[in-house]
């Protein structure tokens, strides 16, 4: 047991300072979740009224592609030198050392975003308890996002070209979460009660958690193979 | 009993009895064809409501159930894959999903010519249409993740982990309209104890659920003969068959 925990923080702390060694790659992910929720006044129209009606939706929108870029090279620089053939061969479970990966990825990408978010509500002119719940789904979706997403990724890593084919897999089972958050987020604008929304996302959460790991460790023993 | 099993899964005698069974499976689907669509078409009364018009049930219906059916029948085969590593259960599934992604387009492409003159409108973001687009995304992804893989047999497995993680979805779809009731007519057939059908309506569309069925399985046996001629071209036994 004490192996497998010092097993897990070694892998969590490995990748979080990779990610800090290259900080502009940080950055992207943000700067694109940023950049998508501007072109939406750019686009459909800068009235406060409209873009407080289609705010829940272009930000989940926009977080989901966001997820999705930046999970893209979750496995990929491990996959290319070699050290996810030796997490494979580790005689820990593979499925907890995964989570320590995905945990990673969430702190470097997901966590941010949470941290975001409150301005680009402030840009969309959300109420506040809107923007409020706009947290808490994020908070409990982008985990989710993160744990669904290396599913696809896992799958594809040994593709050359996984990027677009990555997004085909993984959007359609991102809707689940996408219609309960924005559902979320417009009721709580429209001053009506949320919880039945947020546990819902939160069940999600506790599926993904217990059965994604699985099926992600399982995912990257058929790309290796 | 088991041994049927097990000779039923080696390649070679899955070969012969589906040889077998295609001309009867072939002729059946006919006849409930022709005697469903007969009782769809002349037999069964005009809606009160609906007119003439609502006879596209009778494609749609059955359209729609198989293509939840068959996305499920490959989650159960993957899993016999997955635990007995049945190579005929991985070849059974992906010769399905082309049929099962053709079914969810035929449902969609008929309950969209159904909605223009029922609801006025070719398309609406109704949770089971929505749900069945989805089903046809999940069909195309897993076409598309199988053929971006060269090696057969890493791609059964890689689509099999996809539909199971996919299989999700079935339950959705199925609960949506409990969930989201919104334009879509509830269930009407599921309510065995008193069905708001008619029998003489009714009938016609299990015949042509039962004819759906019987051609689902002519055609995925044929494929799956063709794949396993293919995958199995250097085995000894299709050099005995064909010299």
């Amino acid at each position: 047991m004490n192996g497998l925990a010092s097993a897990f923080l070694a892998i969590l702390r490995r990748d979080l300072v990779l990610a800090f060694r290259h900080r502009g790659e940080l950055a992207n992910p943000l700067l694109f979740f940023l950049i998508i929720v501007t072109l939406y006044p750019l686009g459909v129209s800068p009235d406060p009224e409209l873009l407080r009606r289609i705010a829940p939706g272009v930000i989940w929108i926009a977080a989901l592609l966001a997820a999705l870029f930046s999970l893209e090279n979750l496995f990929r620089s491990d996959f290319d030198d070699g050290s996810l053939e030796q997490m494979l061969l580790s005689p820990r479970s593979l499925a907890l050392l995964v989570i320590a990966k995905v945990l990673a990825h969430w702190l470097v990408s997901g966590l941010p975003m949470l941290l975001l978010a409150p301005l680009l509500a402030l840009l969309l002119d959300m109420p506040s308890r809107a923007a409020w719940t706009l947290e808490t789904t994020l908070a409990i979706g982008t985990p989710l996002l993160s744990l669904i997403g290396a599913i696809g990724v896992a799958l594809t890593v040994g593709l050359k070209r996984g990027g677009i084919l990555l997004t085909l897999l993984i959007l359609p089972l991102y809707i689940p979460v996408l219609i309960f958050a924005t559902n979320a987020v417009a009721a709580a604008g429209a001053g009506m009660p949320v919880e039945g929304q947020l546990y819902f996302l939160a069940a999600l959460l506790t599926l993904a958690l217990t059965l994604a790991p699985v099926a992600i460790a399982a995912a990257l023993r058929i790309s290796m193979s | 009993m088991w041994t049927f099993f097990h000779k039923l899964a080696s390649p070679k005698h899955f070969y012969r009895i589906s040889g077998k069974l295609i001309p009867w499976l072939g002729t059946i689907t006919v006849l409930l064809f022709v005697t469903g669509l007969y009782f769809g078409l002349f037999k069964a009364p005009p809606d009160y409501q609906q007119g003439e018009s609502y006879r596209i049930m009778f494609v749609h219906v059955p359209a729609a159930w198989m293509s939840m059916f068959i996305y499920t029948f490959m989650a159960v085969l993957y899993a016999i894959h997955l635990i007995w590593n049945i190579k005929l259960a991985d070849v059974m599934a992906s010769s399905s999903a082309a049929m099962g992604a053709s079914f969810t387009f035929l449902a969609l492409v008929t309950g969209s010519l159904w909605g223009k003159p029922m609801w006025g409108t070719w398309w609406v973001w109704d949770a089971r249409l929505t749900s069945e687009l989805i089903l046809l995304f999940l069909y195309l992804g897993y076409i598309a993740l199988v053929s971006a893989i060269d090696d057969k047999r890493t791609a059964a497995r890689a689509g099999g982990l996809l539909i199971l993680v996919g299989v999700v979805n079935i339950p959705i779809i199925h609960y949506s309209v409990e969930w989201w009731n919104t334009l879509h007519q509830g269930p009407t057939v599921t309510k065995l104890d008193k069905p708001s059908i008619h029998a003489s309506m009714l009938l016609p569309l299990l015949l042509m659920a039962l004819a759906f069925q019987c051609y689902y399985f002519t055609l995925v046996l044929v494929r799956a003969r063709t794949e396993l001629l293919e995958r199995e071209r250097r085995s000894a036994w299709i050099k005995e068959l064909f010299g």
